[in-house]
């Protein structure tokens, strides 16, 4: 049997964990199992490997050509190491991460913790998304004076968006 | 901070005085953040580490909470050294392997430990005695707060924080508890326990062990998830669970003192009887023999001053740590004898397990006594 990970090497460790009810495999050779650290008593390194590799059998969906424009990561990559390439690798690779994220975890959207910026942040795209709505509508009613004051508005805001990025 | 004090002064967890310290070892709580565009550590050129390690390590090092700390490149530590970090939970096995663009920075009382460049830019981890999550979590969080007023921490408006392993984003958060479930693991009832725990989405594994083999009747109990919960609920649901099972194990103890007793006394005897007398001990036999006399002494069969010195074999018998205090490389076979040699000594002014002085009380009550 070969080593899931290098899928060269023969297996010579065996897991296996119960990860909410369903049971996972994984076979790995002694040089894998020991770069990975699953022997590891305090880290968290099998969980992660056992779902990094079912992982990578997820979002072989996506198109296998893909490439992250800012570091230059694959999905090939992806397949082999279970791990991303940065962090706007979240981006390019969204669509097969999408289905990936929702079997792996609890809910889709992330509820906690922010930087104090992306407070900011958010903010501002909603005053955006509002401003822009509203223009739209003056232009309409043809009320050119608001729809001036409007874009007067957005471009400031987009000055301040820009700084916060 | 040189790494002789990191050596000479135990870790703050490891005097066991937080709640309910007899049954839960010790609560970690682990944060993973990442430099907005620039590639994690597992792609990242070498240069390009560096120059990561460079950004990260001076505003971690300037924590208030790291005055007096010990901060050190992984290609500047001995691969012994290494290991003894790792023996005391303070870096990961995987971070051990790390070389040059790695770093490890960590407070003098051992509760707050950062990883540089492990898996992702940032690992920061807070470890405490016994339950308390919650503090071990406040004190990472206050960290992070600090941090990301000087650092551009990656994050995405819907996903959270972006991590090198699609299984942290979100809140990059793990939270963890070290538990010592001899009562569970002798009375047969574990394996109903963790299956409890699984279906709830809780991971637990055995700590020195593979898979669910556990040595030493040690667990560790941790979130599974890190996307669609806020970070104190994970908490709590966590806190929660575990002080379920410290009641479990506190029921099992009880049932085994009136239903098994001579079982009991057998297994404390022999364990006791072993470790006062072998020459050759294994780390593996080791592990389990020590959590027999462990529980021997929650249970009062052996003086409360006793504990200390108990505790602190689990970690002084470990491989690293026995090549340290010998001050040289060992073979298996020399690890062997010098851990029977370290154990005897210590037991030397222990005194034999006394069982009158067991504490009975009537089962099933489920109550839970705060230390
Ligand atoms: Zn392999
Ligand atoms: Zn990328």
């Amino acid at each position: 049997m070969l080593c899931d990970v290098c899928k060269c090497n023969d297996a010579a460790v065996f897991l296996t964990q119960i990860l909410e009810g369903k049971m996972q495999k994984v076979n790995l050779c002694d040089a894998c199992s020991k770069e990975k650290g699953v022997q590891d008593p305090t880290g968290f390194a099998l969980a992660d490997l056992l779902l990094g590799i079912g992982a990578a059998e997820e979002i072989e969906k996506g198109a296998p050509t893909q490439k992250c424009a800012v570091c230059g990561f694959t999905q090939a990559d992806f397949k082999k190491t279970g791990r991303l390439g940065c962090s706007a690798c979240y981006i390019t690779f969204s669509e097969g991460l999408g289905s990936l994220l929702k079997a792996m975890h609890k809910g889709t959207e992330h509820i906690g913790k922010l930087p104090q910026r992306a407070h900011r942040e958010i903010e501002l795209s909603d005053q955006m998304r509002t401003l822009s709505e509203n223009l739209r509508k003056a232009v309409a009613e043809e009320n050119y004076e608001t729809a001036a004051s409007l874009r007067d508005q957005i471009r400031k805001l987009e000055t301040d968006l820009a700084s916060h990025s | 901070m040189k790494f002789s004090n990191v050596i000479a002064t135990g870790g703050e967890w490891l005097r066991g005085e937080g709640p309910h310290h007899q049954i839960v070892i010790s609560s970690r709580v682990r944060l993973a953040r990442n430099l907005r565009h620039r590639p994690f550590p597992g792609w990242a050129k070498k240069l390009e580490r560096t120059q990561i390690l460079e950004l990260v390590k001076p505003p971690v090092e300037e924590l208030p909470e790291m005055q007096d700390s010990f901060s050190e490149l992984l290609q500047d530590l001995s691969a012994l050294e290494k290991q003894v970090l790792v023996e005391r939970h303070l870096i990961s096995r995987e971070h051990a392997a790390k070389s040059v663009g790695s770093a490890v920075v960590m407070n003098r009382r051992q509760t707050l430990s950062i990883m540089v460049n492990e898996e992702d830019h940032l690992r920061m981890q807070s470890i405490r005695s016994g339950l308390q999550l919650k503090n071990a979590f406040k004190l990472v969080d206050k960290v992070d707060s600090t941090l990301e007023g000087k650092l551009d921490f990656a994050y995405d408006a819907r996903l959270g924080y972006l991590t090198a392993c699609p299984t942290n984003v979100g809140t990059g958060m793990r939270a963890s508890a070290m538990l010592h479930l001899p009562g569970l693991v002798l009375s047969e009832m574990i394996n109903q326990v963790i299956q409890a725990v699984n279906k709830i989405g809780l991971a637990v594994r055995g700590l020195y062990g593979e898979g669910t083999e556990a040595m030493g009747n040690f667990f560790q109990i941790s979130n599974q998830t890190t996307l669609g919960e806020k970070e104190e609920e994970i908490i709590s649901r966590l806190s929660k669970v575990i002080e379920t099972i410290i009641e479990k194990e506190h029921d099992a103890r009880q049932m085994l003192i009136q239903k098994k007793s001579n079982t009991l006394w057998d297994q404390i005897g022999r364990a006791y009887g072993v470790l006062t007398f072998a020459h050759a001990m294994t780390s593996k036999e080791a592990l389990n023999l020590l959590s027999i006399i462990k529980l021997g002494v929650d249970l009062g069969a052996f003086p409360e001053d006793r504990r200390l010195p108990i505790d602190e074999l689990f970690i002084d018998t470990q491989p690293a740590h026995l090549q340290k205090s010998s001050q040289q490389k060992l073979n298996a076979e020399e690890r062997d004898e010098l851990r029977a040699q370290i154990i005897r000594e210590r037991l030397r002014v222990f005194p034999k397990p006394d069982i009158s002085k067991v504490a009975r009380e009537a089962t099933g009550n489920g109550s839970v006594s705060e230390p």
